[in-house]
């Protein structure tokens, strides 16, 4: 017991400490913006490069703060970033890691406030929580360019653009594309039982991905969503959840999963249940994201399309900044261009693809 | 009229019986809602059915569940780092047998090796957290929290933060079928490490050791046991069951995600020694207990998913179910009832006299 409250009285120093040294750097930042970002407190910015003397080059400095590495699509995001921003293309970028912390990322825009970079490019962990920063930004004249997940601020112009994916947009392509094909299939008239693999309810990609199939599919009478369930967007729980579907139904017409991930756990399921699927078998599956593994399994016959979900945000948001160095004004709200891949297809694309 | 009072009252009092009775209860819903719910059908040479899923689903965690009950007993703490350890575990496998690749198609290595390194990686962490707990004497919660956040990051350093594959047909066998055997194999090596660790406590007197010095490590080490070493094997062990269970739950998907694979199994594990009528504070324990508590929380799952029941309210079930489980068998309740008991017979004696 004595041990325990001598850990306890620890933990609180520390925690003070911690604390303490938060609200010291606060401070530190907002000296610096006074004295218009001294070099003095640039100088602190952890081990990251100068960039405030490489300006001088005739370089424009970005400072783009990542989630971290969380999957192939975050790779290949990043990846499209560090590409992009080259100094062959006349930039240099400063890279921050934030490992799936938003503090982290809000220190790395303080940092690259106090290093006065020319823009800061935002992949955040989370909606909220960013109004003060990106104050502090905007007091410094920086622009922000937000990427892929929307940030929720009280006020829009703490942000000068955002870049990512619609969501609904890409229910929309799935609807159309299955109409599509059940048209070329000569099933139009059909009665069509569809079951869905939804992703973690309350994300972003789930609710449009949802609400995109379900808006456009009203305009299918003969389309009827026997059940929706999630899962989680993993393989694991995609395939616990499918083996319920096809033990509750005997006649799926098509599987929609939310991500590639449950369409292979999907694709397992209904293989153990000795069905088929893809576009030989009895059942259709459309997926979501496009990565790299879902080219394979179409390759392999088990998938019929999977509607992508583009993570190359790199040349969109190279292309906003280059108007903005124009002097000219952007659009608010930017979606970068996102394909449908079928079966029929995935083989010869597959080798072009960056992820 | 008293033999049948008798007999109620021994099968009531017998330990297993709260724990059977809710996995009962929860199975039985299911015949008013899903009637087809206890069919069982071949399909390709191999039992198909709600009830397989079930067994089959829940292997895993009975695993770990079998480590945690001895975890909780022996040290009265949880270890809520089970579900990051089997990532690790299994990462380990996969980068072994996969040669590091993101996607491959036959062995890098032998099935063997890749298989002894996941349950020693697990059974090596295990033991660092028994070293924390035992020799450090830190918090179980505490020190199991390190490699909680730790283990997932370790993960992803071996896995360099992708999904990795493993696409042999060989290696899907312990998450699915061995040719020619009708029931999925992760439920056979659930039997095995129950079997294994039951005869362990019930042939030594390992068992008898883990019980006493959960009741009373000082008092047992005054008896002459060596409380630390038994707390650091418990440790050991579990990390061991995750380690077999990290090695089904990544065969299952042929593929290691370090930022899933097991994710939140812990909470499902200790939820599972609770249900089995265990005693969080630790000192007597029932090992099958916990493995119908095990079972009994994927027997909710699939009902669930039988029951059609839509996925933003699939939580809010669960947890009232769950508190009704906890509730059923609390003391407080029980001692609650007999005290109702005792008074409407004061009452009816009273009136028998008036």
């Amino acid at each position: 017991m004595k041990s325990f409250k001598r850990l306890v009285a620890l933990l609180a120093v520390i925690m003070l400490v911690i604390s303490l040294a938060a609200c010291g750097n606060g401070t530190k930042s907002t000296v610096g913006q006074d004295t218009g970002g001294s070099k003095e407190s640039g100088g602190e910015a952890s081990g990251t490069t100068d960039g405030a003397d490489a300006a001088g080059d005739g370089l424009v400095v970005v400072g783009f703060s990542q989630v971290g590495a969380e999957s192939d699509w975050r790779t290949a995001n990043t990846e499209s970033m560090k590409a992009t921003f080259v100094e062959g293309n006349g930039y240099q970028l400063i890279f921050d890691d934030a490992q799936q912390k938003q503090e982290n990322q809000i220190k790395a825009v303080r940092n690259f406030i106090q290093q006065d970079v020319d823009y800061i490019v935002i992949a955040p962990v989370t909606e909220t929580g960013w109004d003060t920063v990106l104050q502090e930004a905007k007091e410094a004249g920086i622009p922000v360019i937000i990427v892929d997940r929307m940030i929720d601020v009280s006020d829009d112009s703490l942000f000068t653009a955002w870049v990512g994916s619609n969501f609904l947009q890409e229910g929309y392509n799935a609807v159309e594309w299955l109409a599509d094909y059940l048209e070329s299939k000569g099933r139009a008239d059909e009665q069509i039982n569809i079951v869905t693999l939804q992703g973690t309810i309350g994300s972003s990609a789930q609710i449009g991905r949802t609400d995109g199939f379900a808006e456009k599919m009203a305009a299918y009478p003969n389309w009827t969503m026997l059940e929706k369930q999630t899962g989680e967007f993993t393989q694991s729980r995609g395939q616990e959840v499918m083996e319920s579907f096809l033990k509750s139904y005997d006649d799926i017409d098509v599987v929609i999963a939310e991500n590639d991930n449950m369409a292979f756990g999907a694709i397992d399921a209904i293989k153990a249940a000795g069905k088929t699927c893809g576009p030989d078998g009895d059942i259709i599956i459309v997926s979501f994201d496009a990565v790299a593994a879902a080219f394979d399994a179409m390759i392999a016959g088990d998938m019929n399309v999977s509607i992508e979900c583009n993570p190359l945000h790199g040349p969109r948001v190279a292309e906003i900044i280059q108007k903005l160095e124009a002097g000219e004004t952007v659009d608010k709200l930017q979606y970068v261009d996102e394909g449908v891949f079928p079966a029929e297809t995935a083989a010869e694309i597959k080798p072009t693809r960056a992820y | 009229m008293s033999r049948i009072k008798n007999v109620i009252i021994k099968i009531t009092g017998y330990r297993l019986f709260l724990p059977l009775l809710c996995l009962a209860i929860v199975l039985l819903v299911n015949i008013i809602k899903t009637p087809s719910f206890f069919e069982i059908t071949i399909k390709n040479g191999v039992f198909y059915g709600y009830i397989v899923d079930i067994i089959n689903r829940s292997s895993e965690l009975v695993i770990l569940s079998i480590g945690m009950t001895l975890v909780v007993a022996a040290s009265g703490g949880t270890d809520i780092s089970v579900g990051a350890v089997s990532a690790v575990s299994g990462a380990v496998a996969i980068f072994i047998l996969g040669g590091g690749q993101t996607s491959t198609d036959f062995y890098h290595a032998p099935y063997l090796l890749g298989v002894l390194a996941a349950i020693g990686v697990g059974a090596l962490l295990g033991a660092w957290n028994g070293f924390l707990v035992a020799k450090m004497r830190i918090q179980p919660m505490v020190a199991t929290l390190i490699l909680y956040t730790a283990g997932r990051g370790i993960a992803q350093l071996i896995t360099k933060g992708q999904i990795l594959y493993l696409r042999v047909d060989h290696f899907k066998q312990l998450g699915g079928f061995i040719p020619g055997i009708p029931l999925p194999t992760p439920v056979f090596v659930a039997i095995l490490c129950i079997l294994v660790t039951m005869l362990l406590l019930k042939k030594t007197a390992l068992g008898l050791y883990v019980q006493t010095v959960g009741i009373n490590s000082r008092a047992a080490r005054l008896v002459g046991l060596n409380s630390t070493m038994i707390k650091f094997l418990t440790y050991t062990f579990c990390g061991l069951c995750s380690g077999i269970a990290g090695m089904i739950i990544t065969s299952r998907v042929y593929s290691i995600d370090a930022n899933n694979a097991g994710l939140n199994i812990e909470l499902d594990a200790i939820l599972a020694v609770a249900l089995g009528g265990n005693s969080l504070g630790g000192g007597k324990f029932s090992l099958l207990g916990s493995v119908i508590g095990a079972v009994t929380i994927q027997a909710l799952t699939t009902t669930l998913y039988a029951m059609k029941v839509s996925a933003d309210q699939l939580y809010v079930y669960k947890a009232i179910v769950v508190i009704l489980i906890v509730a059923l068998q609390s003391s407080e309740l029980k001692r609650m009832l007999r005290n109702l008991r005792g008074r409407s017979q004061v009452t009816q004696t009273g009136k028998e006299v008036a």
